[in-house]
């Protein structure tokens, strides 16, 4: 054996050595910097975790892109989606004053608010963009309460890691994790292009959430739940989105 | 994170096979280093898995934008004259193809990252040896256009390549695997982020130099069949060249210096 080729050989098993060892340490810091997406297990697991690692990373405070008013699209696309429940109807024939947000789990007061409560808590809106993970988007001005103000109002154990959103239709479903959660530009939605939020974006409450694409804004939202793990949570997979094939986080 | 160790893993298994049971013959270094072939087969694999996943989520809005929006209500750069896998696109066609964009995304997703790490630990090595520097810029002697003339000319009368080529690569080669590794892959990487909300957000130049979300799309949509044309013109002159002795270089770094394929 050449003793360049000796070196070769042990040059590359310190790096290999150096490779496992260092995939431990990052697994370990990784959990303890919540990096690991609650759908983070089976073959695409570690592409998941990667790209919700990288991206909680590097850009945990940065602000979707902001459009002028002029950007505003005309025309915006209507998603269709299931037809409304019956529950969903007798409120839309009551104007929705009977709409409720319940927000339950680790919080200091549980309760639930009215949309009259939401509106007069606290108003933010934004001109940005919804992409949809079929490669469409629009862009349209959205108003709302940000979902902070709402967690502030029921006070949020310091333990809490998942706010966990669901629609009036019991199959979608999902959550956020506290960083996207608590972040300025998410917003519980109940006012769009200075009107209020059409039922068929998602009115009269949609979860907003521009930093990541379009199927995490679910439409028609009744409860929030804040919680520690996902895994107590219907599959434990953090959203409806898992069970039908798309991963959790979705700002890819 | 696994696979990085398996890319290192593997580059030891071939450093100590060809290093021990299977001598060189006259002692020549392999014609392809190991970290060159492991970084190339694994780059093969990402990059299928990448096409054929990224058809998929192209087939589910077959339409085609300039600019920051586009969907059904804005009027298309162009469409893919396909059926749909979303009923919501209108189509020529009275047909709604199976939708298969959750695996493929999951898929299309972990594949980038498969090629980014692989790309990251292939430029690593090929800066530390000099592998750029050696084999892929234009070699001293060869940067004239009459020596890409040449190699054009020698292409198409289907001459023999002369056995300098089994050991080095001609000018056309050199040009074309540098334009693929520091043109159309960072390219293709670039636009695929620049549709990242997320990633968008951080970096808002990222989607602001290309003139918008959906200008990014279209350009990932031809940067992908950019790749797709050189992968198909790369191994229709490897078959030309020898496609065994090509394949044997390649897959276990033996030379092919004075044999025939």
């Amino acid at each position: 054996m050449k003793p360049v080729t000796r070196r070769r050989f042990m040059t590359v098993g310190i790096a290999a050595t150096a490779g496992v060892a260092g995939v431990a340490v990052a697994d370990r810091l990784a959990r303890r910097y919540g990096l690991l997406p609650p759908d983070g297990g089976g073959v695409y697991g570690p592409g998941e975790t990667l790209t919700y690692a990288a991206q909680t990373v590097l850009g945990r405070h940065s602000l979707a892109r902001e459009f002028p008013r002029s950007m505003i699209s005309a025309a915006p696309f209507l998603n269709p989606v299931a037809p409304p429940t019956d529950a969903f109807k007798r409120s839309q024939a009551n104007g929705f004053a009977d709409w409720r947000l319940a927000v339950d789990g680790m919080v200091a007061h549980p309760g639930s608010f009215s949309l009259a409560d939401l509106k007069s808590m606290g108003t933010r809106s934004q001109i940005t963009e919804v992409a949809c993970e079929e490669g469409w988007s629009y862009i349209a001005e959205w108003i709302g309460t940000p979902l902070n103000d709402i967690l502030r109002e029921a006070g949020v154990h310091p333990q809490a890691r998942y706010v966990a959103y669901f629609s009036i239709d019991h199959d979608w479903w999902d959550s956020l994790d506290m960083g996207d959660a608590l972040h300025p530009q998410t917003l519980m939605t109940w006012g769009m292009n200075d009107g209020d939020l059409p039922v068929g974006f998602g009115g009269p409450l949609r979860m907003r959430v521009p930093r990541q694409l379009g199927y995490k804004n679910v439409k028609y939202i009744t409860r929030l739940t804040v919680t520690d793990s996902m895994k107590g949570i219907r599959d434990g997979l953090g959203s409806a989105a898992p069970a039908g094939g798309y991963s959790w986080y979705a700002g890819i | 994170m696994s696979g990085c160790g398996m890319i290192i893993g593997a580059g030891v298994c071939y450093a100590a096979r060809v290093s021990t049971t299977v001598p060189l013959p006259n002692s020549a270094p392999p014609r392809h280093a190991a970290v060159v072939r492991v970084t190339h087969w694994i780059t093969v694999i990402a990059f299928f898995a990448l096409l054929i996943t990224g058809m998929e989520i192209v087939i589910s809005h077959p339409r085609f934008y300039w600019g920051e929006v586009g969907n059904v209500m804005v009027q298309p750069a162009f469409t893919i004259p396909i059926p749909s896998s979303r009923g919501s696109v209108p189509t020529a066609y009275n047909f709604v193809m199976p939708d298969q964009n959750g695996w493929s995304r999951y898929l299309h997703f972990e594949a980038a990252w498969l090629l980014i790490l692989t790309g990251l630990v292939y430029a690593v090595y090929s800066l530390g040896t000099g592998h750029f520097r050696r084999d892929l810029a234009p070699a001293r002697g060869e940067r004239s256009w009459r020596d890409y003339r040449e190699v054009f000319g020698k292409t198409l009368r289907r001459e023999k390549t002369d056995a300098a080529e089994a050991s080095s690569y001609n000018p056309v080669q050199r040009a074309a695997y540098l334009v693929v590794i520091f043109g159309l892959i960072p390219f293709v990487i670039w636009t695929g982020l620049a549709m990242s909300p997320a990633f968008t957000a951080a970096m808002p130049w990222t989607v602001e130099a290309l003139g918008g979300r959906q200008t990014a799309r279209t350009l990932h949509f031809f940067v992908s069949w950019a790749l797709v044309l050189f992968v198909v013109v790369h191994v229709a002159m490897i078959s030309m060249a020898g496609f065994r002795s090509r394949m044997r270089a390649m897959v276990t770094g033996r030379a092919a210096v004075g044999e025939e394929a």
